[in-house]
């Protein structure tokens, strides 16, 4: 029965796809018929494909698995040290330094193997992050890394010839989100970054260095970080309860998030073992005792349970929101403007038809332009023009005019010249004649006007 | 504890009066008297605490001074702290042992490297600092000094995460702004993160960190020579656990039979005042039994000091540039600019006599002709 149900229901969404423009009532029909052109069988002997899954295991044995984890969270919080405990291995990293003056993103690439699986595991760990003054920008160097990495996976299959079979898949599957364990709330800056990538990636948040929180305190905590990354509606990745077989231990698990983890690869001898501990002075924190933190419980969850639906999600979720994005971003869509389904041949035709008739109108309007302007600069030099013609005109004007007045100006002073040189001769004989009749007592006279002058 | 041992066995007590008493001549009780007066007027003392809001500020003023000052604490939610700004808060207690009263004045810097963007962050509280100095200088050169507040901040915690390997930026920005101005003693905060070789490293690099920022943070004095060899023991180990790491605890429980001030968790009990455990009992003798007064001596003889010389520095500097008809205060009249303008007048009045003179000899002249 399960089979037949999961039958029609591919049927219907292959139906939905090819045939949208159907009235509603007539789509409810050819359901009707569809349905009863699959029959439900039984055999009468074995066939052999119930090994089906057994050969997909196999396969992806052969492959190879590959795992990508982004770790989020300041610097000196322990997410070297949550990773080599993770997976039981000391990757070589060094301690980062406080004084980065922005945020960076470092990948390193592993292959491990546990009995005969290999994993290719890809850590990406985020360097400087919550160090700086100014935090406005901190999340954006995690964004464009995530982006570009589906980014390069989307061109990759956008490529004529593709090997998405040996394609080293970048895609980051998980992010660690590593929270302060201060008992008080989350801090804006982790807010601000579980906010940008929850669209993109499957968050798991966690707390991190949990030994400084008590029981209570943390059960508090927890209450409240939940309620707080609800309230700003962050998505956060739950653990999938749709899956008969694990549904009850990961609805569990949902109501113990974040978990409280501590790492550390330090070994303690506790009773007659050794264990992974981190030794104090008023005990022993033992990382793998489900009463001191929950770092099984991760372990449990990310490795053991889910990781292959964290790359399931992965790809069906956030890559597929990214590539529906990107692609309408170039102008592709799957219906057109009638509702009616486009495929990508005839977007790509209908694109490049407008774009041709684009590219035209705008030679088109070019030359105009140019035509346009060219006249507009010519009427503009013709003006110049005039106007200097008319300045000149004016200016000679004015020179004409200034020089009549100087010939003037001279004509009457050559005048005057004359008739003071011959009032000078008349007065020069009147002198004589009366130097000759009045003598001295003239002179006088002159000499005391002379001296009122000076 | 130390203190005040060593405090009585150098005062004169009634005993040894009655041995001495040939040379008595009484100012020997100069101590004591200073004792009966101080603790007829009270002590004050104020006290900062600074840095990120989750590292255990308000638990470990708890702790330290077993008054709940907080009781009616509102937390903030990250979504209304991202463009938060730094607040100042300030409390005030009154407390008293065996007759000793202590106003403790605790101001808080709520908000304090909460936001996402935290230039400059510091500056409300570095601000807050120079008002207080203000204040006190104003009431210093007033007229009236009977009832002057004493609002100047003596010491600052600053509680760097132990989350970290070191200092961050943030860190080392706020103590370079105040550790001018204030006694920045530095602790990491919720120690019980740290085991003893982490603890150790942290020191060590928090310890270089200040050295190569050339921040300055509160120096213990050196102890005197005369001091017996247990004090001086005791004073090493204060100086060589700094910055001291501490944790706070405001619950009381029950360890090997006793009722500690203490954390509990599944692996075992962090007692507060247990020195194995960590610095707590270190940082409280320093700062209530052995250092508040020298914390009150720096404060006074030194920021305080600096930031008057400062003050008077500018004051004068902005008089001289400055027209001095609007200096508030009155200086004396400069005498040469004075002298020249009376010499420009007299020099005019004599011109202007000169040409009086001549124009009068010219009259004559021409009446004469």
């Amino acid at each position: 029965m399960a089979s037949s149900e999961v039958a029609r229901h591919l049927l219907f969404q292959s139906h939905m796809a090819t045939k949208t423009t159907c009235m509603s009532s007539q789509g409810s029909d050819d359901e009707q018929i569809k349905r009863e052109n699959i029959r439900s069988l039984t055999m009468s002997g074995h066939v052999g494909f119930e090994s089906l899954p057994d050969q997909l295991v196999n396969r992806s044995i052969q492959q190879g698995f590959c795992f990508n984890i982004l770790c989020v969270g300041e610097t000196g919080i322990g997410k070297s040290t949550l990773i080599d405990t993770l997976f039981n291995t000391n990757f070589e990293d060094y301690e980062s330094s406080h004084f980065c003056p922005n945020v960076k993103l470092k990948a390193q690439t592993y292959e491990l193997q546990e009995s005969n699986v290999q994993l290719k595991l890809t850590i990406v760990n985020t360097v400087g992050f919550g160090d700086q003054i100014n935090k406005e920008e901190s999340y954006q160097p995690i964004v464009d890394y995530i982006d570009a990495q589906f980014e390069a996976y989307l061109q990759e299959e956008l490529k004529i010839k593709r090997s998405l079979f040996t394609y080293h898949d970048s895609r980051i599957h998980v992010c660690l989100y590593f929270i302060s364990p201060t008992g008080h709330s989350l801090k804006t800056l982790d807010l601000l970054t579980m906010k940008n990538l929850d669209s993109k990636v499957n968050i798991i948040p966690v707390i991190a260095k949990a030994d400084t929180v008590s029981k209570t305190e943390l059960q508090k905590f927890k209450i409240k970080l939940m309620s707080e990354l609800v309230s700003n509606g962050v998505q956060i990745y739950q653990f999938p309860t749709d899956d008969d077989t694990i549904a009850k231990v990961n609805a569990a698990m949902n109501g113990q998030l974040p978990f409280a983890v501590v790492g550390s690869m330090d070994e303690v001898k506790v009773g007659n073992k050794m264990v992974k501990a981190r030794q104090y002075p008023w005990g022993v924190v033992q990382v793998e005792n489900e009463n001191h933190c929950d770092f099984v419980k991760l372990r449990e969850m990310l490795i053991c349970t889910n990781m292959e639906d964290l790359r399931e999600q992965t790809h069906t979720r956030h890559y597929e929101l990214y590539r529906r994005c990107k692609l309408e971003e170039m102008g592709f869509t799957d219906v057109g403007p009638e509702n009616k389904p486009v495929s990508v041949q005839e977007t790509y035709e209908a694109k490049r038809h407008e774009f041709h008739g684009e590219r035209q109108r705008k030679e088109e309007e070019m030359k105009q332009m140019f035509v346009q302007r060219v006249k507009e600069k010519e009427a503009i030099l013709k003006e110049a023009e005039r106007e200097l013609q008319a300045k000149f005109e004016h200016l000679k004007r004015l020179h004409q005019e200034e020089r009549m007045k100087l010939e003037e100006k001279r004509r009457l002073l050559e005048e005057e010249i004359i008739a003071f040189s011959k009032k000078k001769a008349t007065s020069e004989i009147f002198h004589s004649q009366s130097f000759l009749a009045t003598g001295s007592n003239l002179r006088k006279d002159k000499d005391r006007k002379n001296s009122n002058f000076l | 504890m130390s203190t005040g041992l060593r405090y009585k066995s150098k005062l004169a007590t009634p005993e040894d009066k009655q041995d001495i008493d040939k040379q008595y001549v009484g100012f020997a009780t100069l101590p004591n008297q200073v004792h009966r007066k101080s603790v007829k007027k009270g002590f004050d003392f104020t006290l900062m605490v600074a840095g990120e809001s989750g590292l255990g500020k308000s638990t470990l003023v708890h702790s330290l001074f077993l008054t709940d000052l907080y009781k009616d604490r509102k937390l903030l939610s990250a979504e209304e702290r991202i463009s938060q700004t730094v607040e100042i808060l300030k409390h005030t207690v009154d407390i008293e042992e065996k007759g000793v009263k202590l106003k403790l004045t605790i101001v808080d810097t709520p908000g304090f490297g909460d936001a996402v963007n935290n230039t400059e962050c510091w500056k409300p509280i570095t601000d807050y600092v120079d008002q207080q100095f203000e204040q006190y200088f104003r009431d210093e050169s007033g007229l009236n000094r009977k009832n002057i507040q004493d609002n100047r901040v003596h010491c600052c915690l600053y509680f760097i995460s132990p989350f970290g390997h070191g200092l961050r930026p943030v860190d080392v920005g706020f103590m370079k702004a105040l550790h001018e101005k204030v006694n920045i003693v530095p602790l990491i905060a919720k120690a019980d993160c740290l085991v003893p070789s982490e603890i150790r490293k942290l020191k060590e690099r928090i310890r270089e960190e200040i050295d190569k920022f050339g921040i300055h943070v509160y120096q213990f004095p050196e102890c005197d020579s005369d001091e017996d060899e247990d004090f001086k023991q005791q004073d090493r180990e204060l100086k060589e656990s700094a910055p001291f790491a501490v944790i706070g605890s405001n619950t009381v429980v029950e360890a090997k039979g006793q009722r500690v001030r203490g954390r509990l968790y599944p692996w075992g009990i962090v007692e507060v005042e247990n020195q194995a455990h960590c610095d707590f009992v270190k940082l409280r003798n320093m700062l209530i039994r052995t250092h508040m007064h020298d914390l009150k001596d720096v404060t006074c003889d030194v920021h305080y000091e600096n930031y008057r010389a400062h003050c008077i520095q500018q004051m004068t500097s902005k008089l001289t540039q400055d027209s001095r008809m609007e200096s508030p205060i009155p200086i004396l009249p400069l005498p040469t600019p004075d002298a020249e303008t009376e010499k420009l007048i007299r020099m005019k009045d004599e011109e202007l006599r000169r040409m009086q003179e001549m124009l009068q000899r010219m009259k004559q002249q021409m009446q004469d002709q």
